[in-house]
């Protein structure tokens, strides 16, 4: 794509300052500009002072500096209408009114572009340094949907939420808007020649002092341009810091293997699935492709029942464990006995089995084993990164043992740029700065360490000695207020630059518009250190991939052409490296989880305090993004806050509440907390996830400081677990949770009641494989259905197309993709914590969570909810002004122009899927969110009733274009859609496919192959409702010999 | 009506149906004098101090008005799932109170009874101020209150009708229909009354505004004998709306398929509750009023006897209707209706149907014994407790029925926020201060009326059918 497409937004803005209009002056710049005045200079008017060079540069800022300032301490609702009033301000122009302007239409018309048409371009977005190729969806030159890109191996068309996210982040008005010199303006050409002076002074010293800390780099052309710049200055070293990992599996390939790898997961080919404490579905490099590849093996033909067996042994309650068919909840040192036991068991380790001494856990490690011996190179051992190294020594081991290496599980040559231990390399860089021995460092590509870093490495107090320190980043952050410049980050898709998935298979990042703000990409950053300021990221990415992609017959240009249209370059995947985990490795691991297990279980009551990334916020990157901020964490169901999450048990032995403060103390460290209970999480344990809690005054977060710093108490010995003490402060925190508001008491009787009447109603139908292989209609069986045609209304005929849904529960893993796809696809508005709490969430596609059977070792079910679009709608009935009514193919259309907003629709119906906007909660009016919205989707205004429409303008696109299609023929048909032509944005960011849509008057669409299938049933349907949106029946696959002993599946 | 009307028995009880409705020693005269006397002598400071607390609740209503329709809804506290909240419980609540002076009016004449003469006029002012509170509540409640009139079947070039199968649009015609044929049945009966306060008033201004109510009336045979047909007519027509207005407002629940909602006892039983939430009202206003204007001589504790009995039958109907619900969500065995049920008891508004249970079942039966049935003081009570057991019925059928609904994912919680509350003490606050006014400047009994009933007029007892006949 070629650069131009961007330029509307940059010609806006220069455009929105009409002539004789002032800059708003910066007054405190002023300020301090004259204190720093040598001598007696007078001057006459504050025009004269600005004629200095500093504030001419001032004054042609793009943006004014006031704008790019966040107000402090300001509530949550503040916030949000701070942050519409700010958008106004920092954006685009600084008056409420749009400036009148002279439009000028295309002289020459730009190629493809179509007004109303989308352009879909593929490109990659990068999470915690990883690609996954997507396709960004652009609306004459402005990015609004990110959707997956069928061809990348990471993706297959599928995206998850932080990618959806994106998008936001691109028009987040609190991303820092200019370059910053001592807290003051500066521009990029003084940047530049500032680091040109530096490093010039120490090019003799071979850059002795300098260094650079960044997170993971995937990036072909910056680690190129990094180790140039290294090998100008040898004395310069590269440091590496990525918060959330990994550091404990680095740590244990190198003592398995001797070197680092990539490992690579591949369910398809598992059919014994054994996760210990991994969210290997919904975290991590390869995620979503995982997710897609274990959905394969999850789905059940009703014809041909099959299914692979998934065993969770956890601490908390993973999403994995939401599909799997049995789950045991340990505290992490158990879990550790458990593989130190399981490896004896299938021979992968002299010593173990003597760990596990609970009689109850006995049974299991035996059943695992046998189960995982039978299935020899067809099962899959994993191990979250938070495991200790040496029990993911371990799992390699047994994986090992099992012949999974080479099937299930691949290791590859490390996808990362020189893969070092990022503890010890920031615990090297910390020692160095504070010993002195630093005086120039580039924080790249958004690291934040003086917030993210161990705490016992006290990363700002050495962060001071630097004398030149530079930070890049999206936000002005806790670690940009210590640095001398601050340099505002292009986000992925505004600049060029390229990075690795998963599996290696490199992208070229794409921009799809102009920088909105001043920001430079990592490349443009680097460029400059290499002495190329006003390199063009662009030409520096080819210039890096002109050494890589073969000329061929078309040149270069072709094979560039071909890179960027299909998102990705071919051939690039990581090559297998052999490597054997070593058996002294395996055994020494053995005995060291001996020794920590002795230790903890000589603690006894102690609570063990565990840090996760978030699955919303991830390790606090995602801070200022709104939509993650108010997306249901998928297993508590909180939004906007972390929570110190503990069991029943533990609450009930500590005497906490729900929402009730206390303080943790771990060393002489301490921190405040709320406490949060969620059924499932293992006695003992507590969690705390990284990411919250910020500092009042960094920008790059949303949250208003909310939640919790589990950083304060993250050393670099105990990343992942530490044992804490928890003391009762008991004031009230409350907590915006999505699922039983407020409706909470300290014995968990209202989630017991709530999980019971679930059960009663039937709301998650469920069987084993065993049933269903006895009698497929066992699911049909469980409850009488209304014959249809009880009605006294006349039935609705669909002569043309009928929409409908089927969403297989069976693979549904709670991860919230379609969520967030749904909240871009549909403008759906975000409403802040005080409105959540309120009850008030807007998102048209919830997702439930149920527990079932002991509170205390509950099983977990994911459903999620969009419109039933039901054939007998009660919400049209009862509607007096006909604004929700029946469409001639069995949508529930929602007419927003005619809704009065009586709320009497959303009262009747029985699934609760309509949402009200009580107040204004979409932002109609600044330009940087006129930007974000999807045009086709009307921005619902105060006092309309919305819900999900089945994607309705996408219907109505692909009707067109079958229409289209069909001018060419003799007989004008009916134009139909043709099946697989047509997705829903729920189903397209699917990483499981759990999502069909289609016509179900069509057997051709593979909805109504879904539907037709016996494991098909209707959420509520006794009601008659007759809903349009059905599921399919959770299928278990219990191992036989472990269903009869104690398990937390009570169905059977 | 026997049992209804043993209040004379009450009073002598050698010589049942021989007390009076209006104390011995008046006549016609002495009627008109006393009842005019109220709007034609000097205003009471009482009055003053009434109409000002009234009118500066009024003002808190404007305010937390104008704040409702700057902000949005969402200043409520209602939310998902429950959808209705305050707004709609107060409707339900006013539109209830509102019935009473029908049902004294229009049921009551055509069963002559005859002691409805001394509260009708004041039931009626009620009536109509209970509907204006009641009515404003459906436009303040919806998202887009200025687009209200959408309800209304009326032609337009886009041809959109309302949805009739909505009870929302029967609401309207239901409501509508009752609030224009209330006010009519009000001013009817008050004209031959402003002829006759014109007729006494000194003052040119007051002849002028007067004469200018009593639309010329002179009291010849030709008007008494339209008038006699018009209000016989009005009150056939306004009969069976006492029936239709609460029978439809209790379609809004029962058409929905909530449970709690869903049922087919709702028509009566809304129709007696309303009933009783009437007469409450009415003996709260006319228990002061009888004392502040010294009208005990024609508000006789007859009619208080009469009116709590009314309250302790309707109270029953009621509470039979709360009764018929538990059973028929334990006899229909529909798990989700025993849910219901059961949450109302046990679950986390248990205290607001304990509540309701205390005012609107256990309290009123205190009326079974006449010590308390003939105690202005003990009436007030148990008429405060029932008006609060009457709005707490309509909150534990609005809140608790949606709070928990099918999907227990859903389920949420409701308090009313302040902005609730101001609207709600707004809306008694408008209400009084229509009250004040009427008191102040209307017969606040029918004088006319009176004086056929006055004894020695007519032959003893007097019927409302003699009414025809031309009174002095």
């Amino acid at each position: 794509m070629d650069s131009d497409h961007g330029t509307k937004g940059k010609c806006e803005a220069e455009a929105s300052r009409r002539p004789g209009e002032r800059a708003p002056l910066d007054l405190e710049t002023l300020r301090e500009g004259l204190r720093t005045k040598r001598g007696p200079e007078l001057w006459r008017s504050l025009d004269e002072l600005a004629a200095t060079a500093e504030f001419e540069e001032l004054l042609h800022r793009e943006f004014p500096r006031q704008a790019s300032e966040w107000p402090e301490g300001v509530s949550r609702r503040g916030f949000l209408q701070l942050a519409g009033a700010s958008l106004a301000l920092a954006g685009l122009t600084a008056c409420t009114r749009q400036p009148i302007e002279k439009i000028v239409p295309y002289v020459r018309q730009p190629e493809q572009v179509i007004p109303g048409r989308p352009l879909f371009f593929a490109t990659a977005l990068t999470h915690a340094g990883y690609a996954l190729g997507v396709l960004a969806e652009s609306h004459l030159g402005r990015p609004t949907k990110i959707e997956g890109n069928p061809d990348h191996p990471a993706s297959l068309g599928a995206a998850d939420a932080f990618r959806q996210a994106a998008v936001l982040c691109l028009y987040d008005p609190s991303r820092s808007q200019t370059l910053s010199k001592n807290g003051r303006t500066g521009t990029w050409s003084g940047f530049a020649s500032d680091v040109n002076a530096a490093l010039r002074a120490r090019q003799p010293f071979g850059g002795d002092g300098l260094r650079i800390l960044s997170g993971t780099v995937t990036s072909p052309t910056l680690e190129a341009q990094i180790k140039q710049l290294l090998s100008r200055f040898p004395k310069a070293r590269w440091h590496r810091w990525e918060p959330a990992g990994p550091h404990h599996e680095r740590a244990a390939q190198v003592r398995a293997f001797g070197r680092p790898v990539e490992v690579r997961h591949d369910f398809s080919k598992a059919d014994v699935v054994v996760a210990f404490d991994s969210e290997a579905l919904t975290q991590g490099p390869g995620s979503v492709r995982a997710s897609r590849d274990f959905a394969a093996k999850r789905r059940v033909q009703t014809a041909q029942p099959q299914m692979s067996r998934v065993y969770c042994i956890e601490s908390g309650p993973t999403s994995t464990a939401t599909v799997s068919d049995h789950r045991l909840q340990l505290p992490p040192a158990e879990i550790e006995a458990f593989i130190a036991a399981l490896a004896q068991a299938v021979g992968a380790s002299p010593s173990g089995s003597e760990l596990v001494t609970d009689p109850h856990v006995k049974p299991w490690v035996d059943a695992i084993a046998e189960d995982l011996k039978a299935h020899h190179g067809a099962s899959l051992v994993t191990g979250g990164e938070h495991l200790s190294p040496a029990a993911l020594v371990l799992i390699h081991a047994i994986n090992g043992a099992l012949g999974n290496v080479g099937s299930t599980i691949v290791y590859t040559e490390p996808v990362d740029a020189d893969p070092v231990d990022h503890v010890a390399s920031l615990r090297e860089l910390t020692s160095d700065m504070a010993a002195g021995r630093v005086d120039m460092l580039l924080l790249l590509g958004g690291v934040n360490p003086v917030y993210t870093a161990p705490a016992d490495l006290e990363f700002a107090k050495a962060l001071q000695k630097v004398e030149m320190s530079i930070h890049h980043g999206l936000y002005e952050d806790e670690t940009s207020r210590y640095c001398r410049w601050h340099i505002p980050a292009a986000h992925e898709l505004e600049a060029w630059g390229d990075a690795r998935a998963y599996d290696g298979t490199a992208s070229v990042i794409q921009p799809l518009i102009e920088p909105l703000f001043e920001g430079k990409s990592e490349i443009e950053v680097l460029a400059a250190f290499n002495n190329r300021p006003d390199a063009a990221g662009h030409d520096e990415v080819q210039t890096y991939w002109k050494t890589k992609l073969p000329g061929g017959a078309g040149g270069f240009d072709t094979a560039w052409r071909q890179v960027l249209h299909d998102g990705l370059v071919a051939n690039t995947q990581a090559a297998p490296v052999s490597v054997t985990a070593a058996g002294p490795a395996a055994a020494a691991g053995a005995g060291e989880i001996a020794a920590a297990v002795q230790q903890a279980r000589a603690r006894k009551d102690a609570v063990t305090l565990l840090f996760r990334p978030d699955p919303t916020i991830y390790d606090g990157r995602y801070a200022a993004n709104v939509w993650l901020q108010e997306m249901p964490k998928p297993l508590t169901k909180l939004t906007w806050d972390n929570a110190l999450v503990i069991g029943p048990k533990t609450a009930e032995r500590l005497g906490l509440r729900v929402e009730e403060t206390v303080e943790l103390t771990v060393g002489s460290r301490k921190t405040g907390a709320a406490v949060w209970i969620l059924p499932g999480q293992a006695e003992n344990t507590a969690v705390l996830t990284l990411g919250y809690g910020r500092a009042e005054t960094a920008h790059g977060r949303a949250d208003g400081g909310a939640g919790f710093n589990a950083y304060a108490l993250r050393t670099s010995d105990a990343l992942w677990a530490v044992p804490v003490e928890i003391r009762r402060i008991g004031e009230r925190y409350p907590f915006a949770c999505t699922q039983n508001h407020h409706a909470l008491d300290p014995q968990g009787n209202e989630t017991k009641l709530a999980s019971e009447e679930a059960e009663r109603r039937h709301v998650i139908r469920k069987t084993t494989l065993a049933a269903l292989q006895q009698d497929p209609q066992v699911i049909q069986k469980e409850r009488e259905k209304p014959a249809a045609g009880e009605t006294l209304y006349p039935a609705w005929k669909y002569p043309g197309h009928a929409w409908g849904m089927a969403i297989d529960l069976n693979v549904c893993t709670g991860c919230n993709a379609c969520v967030t796809a749904c909240q871009a696809e549909n403008n759906i508005p975000v409403v802040g914590k005080e409105q959540v709490l309120a009850g008030r969430e807007m998102h048209w596609l919830r997702i439930d969570r149920y527990f079932e059977g002991d509170l205390d070792a509950p099983a977990i079910h994911h459903q999620p909810v969009p419109c039933m679009h039901c054939e007998n709608a009660p919400c049209e009935v009862v509607c007096p002004v006909q604004a929700t009514s029946h469409s001639d193919e069995g949508l529930n259309d929602m007419v927003y122009n005619r809704c009065v907003g009586t709320r009497y629709c959303s009262n009747n119906c029985p699934y609760k899927v309509r949402r009200f906007n009580f107040l204004r909660y979409s932002d109609r009016e600044s330009p940087l969110a006129a930007m974000l919205y999807n045009p086709d989707v009307t921005v619902r205004m105060r006092g309309v009733m919305e819900k999900c429409t089945y994607c309705v303008q996408r219907i109505e696109q692909a009707k067109i274009e079958a229409k289209i299609e069909d001018a060419g023929a003799p007989e004008a048909g009916p134009h139909k859609i043709p099946a697989g032509k047509l997705q829903t944005a729920c189903q397209q960011s699917c990483p499981t496919q759990a999502i069909v849509f289609g016509d179900i008057n069509d057997p051709q669409w593979e909805v109504s192959q879904w539907k037709a299938d016996p494991r098909n049933y209707g959420l509520l349907e006794e009601l008659n409702t007759r809903p349009r949106t059905t599921y399919l029946a959770k299928v278990r696959n219990p191992n036989p010999r472990l269903e009869p002993t104690r398990t937390p599946h009570g169905d059977s | 009506m026997a049992i209804l009307d043993d209040g004379a028995a009450l009073q002598s009880p050698e010589k049942p149906y021989k007390t009076p409705i209006v104390a011995p020693g008046h006549t016609t005269a002495t009627v008109t004098d006393k009842i005019s006397s109220v709007v034609q002598s000097r205003t009471p400071r009482w009055w003053f101090i009434g109409f000002g607390i009234s009118f500066l609740l009024l003002m808190m209503f404007l305010n937390a008005v104008t704040w409702l329709l700057w902000k949005g809804i969402g200043v409520w506290g209602v939310n998902q799932p429950v959808g209705w909240g305050f707004a709609i419980i107060n409707f339900v609540w006013w539109i209830g109170i509102g019935h009473a002076g029908t049902l004294i009016s229009a049921i009551l004449l055509l069963l002559r009874q005859e002691w409805r003469t001394s509260i009708n006029r004041f039931a009626e002012a009620m009536t109509l101020f209970a509907v204006a509170c009641a009515g404003m509540y459906p436009l303040l409640h919806l998202g887009r209150p200025w687009l209200a009139y959408w309800l209304m079947p009326y032609p337009n070039t886009m041809d959109m009708w309302p949805n009739f199968r909505s009870p929302l649009v029967w609401d309207v015609f239901a409501v509508s229909t009752y609030a224009t044929v209330s006010l009519l049945f009000w001013y009817v009966g008050l004209v031959p009354d402003l002829a006759t306060l014109r007729d006494r008033s000194r003052h040119r201004f007051w002849q002028v505004v007067y004469g200018f109510g009593a639309m010329g009336w002179r009291g010849s045979a030709k008007h008494w004998h339209n008038y006699e047909t018009a209000y016989l007519l009005l009150a056939g027509l306004a009969t069976p709306l006492v029936l239709s207005v609460h029978t439809v407002v209790s379609f809004d629940f029962a058409i929905g398929i909530i449970p709690g909602w869903h049922a087919t006892i709702f028509p009566p039983y809304f129709v007696a509750g309303a009933i009783y939430a009437g007469f409450a009202m009415v003996l709260l206003l006319a228990i002061p009023l009888r004392v502040a204007f010294g009208l005990e001589d024609f508000i006789t504790l007859r009619h208080l006897q009469n009116m709590g009995k009314v309250m302790l039958a309707t109270g029953m109907i009621v509470f039979y209707g709360y009764m018929t619900e538990f059973f028929f969500a334990w006899y229909s065995g529909n798990h989700l209706e025993q849910f219901t049920s059961m949450n109302r008891i046990l679950g986390p508004y248990k205290w607001h149907w304990i509540g309701l249970m205390f005012c609107n079942g256990l309290a009123p039966q205190v009326l079974w014994m006449r010590r308390f049935r003939t105690s202005p003081f003990w009436l007030f009570v148990v008429s405060l407790i029932v008006s609060v057991g009457m709005w707490l019925e309509r909150f534990v059928i609005v809140v608790t029925s949606l709070h928990r609904d099918f999907l227990p994912s859903s389920w949420g919680m409701y308090a009313g926020t302040k902005w609730d509350w101001m609207t709600f003490i707004g809306t008694l606050g408008l209400f009084l201060t229509l009250f004040f006014l009427f008191i102040r400047f209307l017969p606040l009994i029918s004088i006319f009326e009176m004086r056929t009933i006055v004894p020695g007029t007519k032959g003893e007892p007097s019927r409302g059918s003699e009414m025809t006949e031309v009174p002095q």
